[in-house]
């Protein structure tokens, strides 16, 4: 059996990588485990959106939106359900909905095994993330949000630096 | 020659005895003197660079214990520090018998990365409700958004969402107090005209209903001439980057809580827990 297959005649260079059997949901319910523990010993650590790299790396890495789609809402609202009632239900989960997809539809056009093509779409990402989530705030829920701050930019360079790092991480877990 | 040695025997100088023996010893002694730093020197020189065989394995025994004395005295400051905020919380509880309370321990922060909300170890089954006060013996902590049957969620006083009804302690100006998202608070609506200083310390109004009148909120940390009102920022008094143990308040009328002799800038903490470190200042 084939673990890994040529996508289309076209792109016979992207490959869609398959993972070890519960690597993604255990990844995912340890991306969220640690999201909400480690804050409370070292607060800087709320700056990095791990659920957002686990979306971000396993839509890239399946490269099917399908399944990035439906990836991104199951990690968006677990992330909104662990979050309590100042954060609705949903509005991580539309977030991380249409990151899932893009992330797997620009996976699989694109090759993003490169750590600087990885760190450059983690920073798009991460901007386009909080892009929706301001815009969802605004649009949906009349809250006021600002679009940009400079404590965002640095959140967005540190997620990729870590995501960086995270995805080479992850690649291990990928069936040979 | 003879006759010399015979009369050196019997000649005796006063404080050195008989000439034979002054010369023999002025012979003798440089001899000895050049021979005991020879052998001085052979000794040290194999003492600290042949003989030293042992010394690595020594230096690494040494530092291992050095590592192992580090780990323990961290572990000692960390059970010290513990103690510390147990004996703190201990103490507020005996000074306030008549109200009912919980002490709770902090085990989870928000998978929102923009909100700054905890969870506690203590829930429904304990008596805690949603919009019931949380503190620490520093002071204000927040309020439960929500309470689970074995966890609740406290709303931190720097959230966005979150605001306390305070005041000044020294002018009894008030105004609300409330979260930024950022670690420092905003008071809202004071008077260009009002006279506030840095240092001058928040406490809560009871205005709110939620938490207790005169409870430490922080000390002014910024103050900006504003339009209308004057930008303020305030510094919290309880440790809330830090959070690890913290008492919820079992009620939801209006609690008096018993009050302490007032000492000038001294926050609840100081009263209660002499041992604690006093809220910081600008």
């Amino acid at each position: 059996m084939n673990d890994t297959y040529d996508l289309r005649v076209a792109e016979t260079h992207i490959e869609v990588h398959q993972f070890r059997g519960g690597a993604i949901v255990a990844t995912t319910l340890l991306a969220l485990l640690v999201q909400t523990s480690l804050p409370v010993y070292f607060p800087k650590f709320s700056i990095i959106d791990l659920p957002l790299l686990i979306t971000i790396y396993f839509g890239l890495s399946r490269r099917n939106p399908s399944t990035g789609l439906l990836l991104g809402m199951a990690i968006g609202l677990l992330q909104d359900s662990l979050s309590g009632p100042t954060v609705p239900l949903g509005l991580y989960g539309i977030a991380k909905t249409i990151i899932g997809y893009l992330a797997s539809s620009i996976g699989a056009r694109l090759d993003t095994e490169h750590p600087a093509a990885r760190f450059a779409l983690t920073m798009v990402f991460f901007g386009l993330h909080q892009g929706l989530i301001v815009v969802t705030r605004r649009l949906l829920l009349a809250q006021p949000e600002t679009w940009f701050t400079m404590p965002l930019g640095i959140a967005a360079a540190v997620n990729a630096v870590v995501g960086v790092l995270l995805f080479m991480l992850l690649d291990r877990l990928r069936k040979k | 020659m003879l006759q010399i040695l015979l009369l050196a025997v019997q000649i005796r100088r006063d404080s050195q005895g008989r000439l034979i023996r002054v010369w023999t010893v002025g012979a003798v002694s440089p001899f000895e003197r050049v021979g005991n730093s020879g052998v001085t020197g052979i000794r040290g020189a194999w003492n600290h660079y042949f003989a030293l065989q042992n010394t690595s394995r020594e230096n690494e025994r040494l530092l291992h214990e050095n590592n192992t004395l580090k780990l323990q005295i961290n572990q000692l400051q960390s059970k010290a520090a513990e103690a510390d905020r147990l004996a703190a919380l201990l103490n507020f509880r005996k000074s306030q018998q008549s109200v009912p309370m919980l002490g709770a321990r902090v085990i989870g922060a928000s998978a929102d990365t923009a909100s700054q909300t905890a969870y506690l170890d203590r829930g429904e089954r304990d008596g805690i409700r949603r919009n019931m006060a949380v503190i620490t013996p520093d002071g204000v902590v927040g309020k439960i958004i929500e309470s689970y049957r074995d966890t609740s969620q406290v709303l931190l006083l720097t959230d966005k969402d979150s605001g306390v009804g305070s005041m000044l302690a020294d002018s009894r100006i008030q105004s609300p107090v409330g979260g930024t998202g950022e670690p420092l608070l905003a008071m809202k609506y004071v008077a260009n005209d009002d006279a506030v200083n840095l240092g001058d310390r928040v406490v809560t109004s009871g205005m709110d209903r939620i938490f207790p009148r005169d409870l430490p909120v922080g000390t002014v940390a910024q103050i900006k001439p504003g339009n209308p009102f004057k930008q303020i920022r305030i510094r919290p008094a309880a440790k809330l980057e830090s959070l690890e143990e913290v008492i919820v308040l079992l009620s939801l009328q209006p609690l008096d809580l018993k009050k302490e002799p007032e000492t000038p800038s001294a926050g609840l903490a100081e009263k209660t827990a002499p041992g604690l470190p006093r809220p910081e200042k600008p």
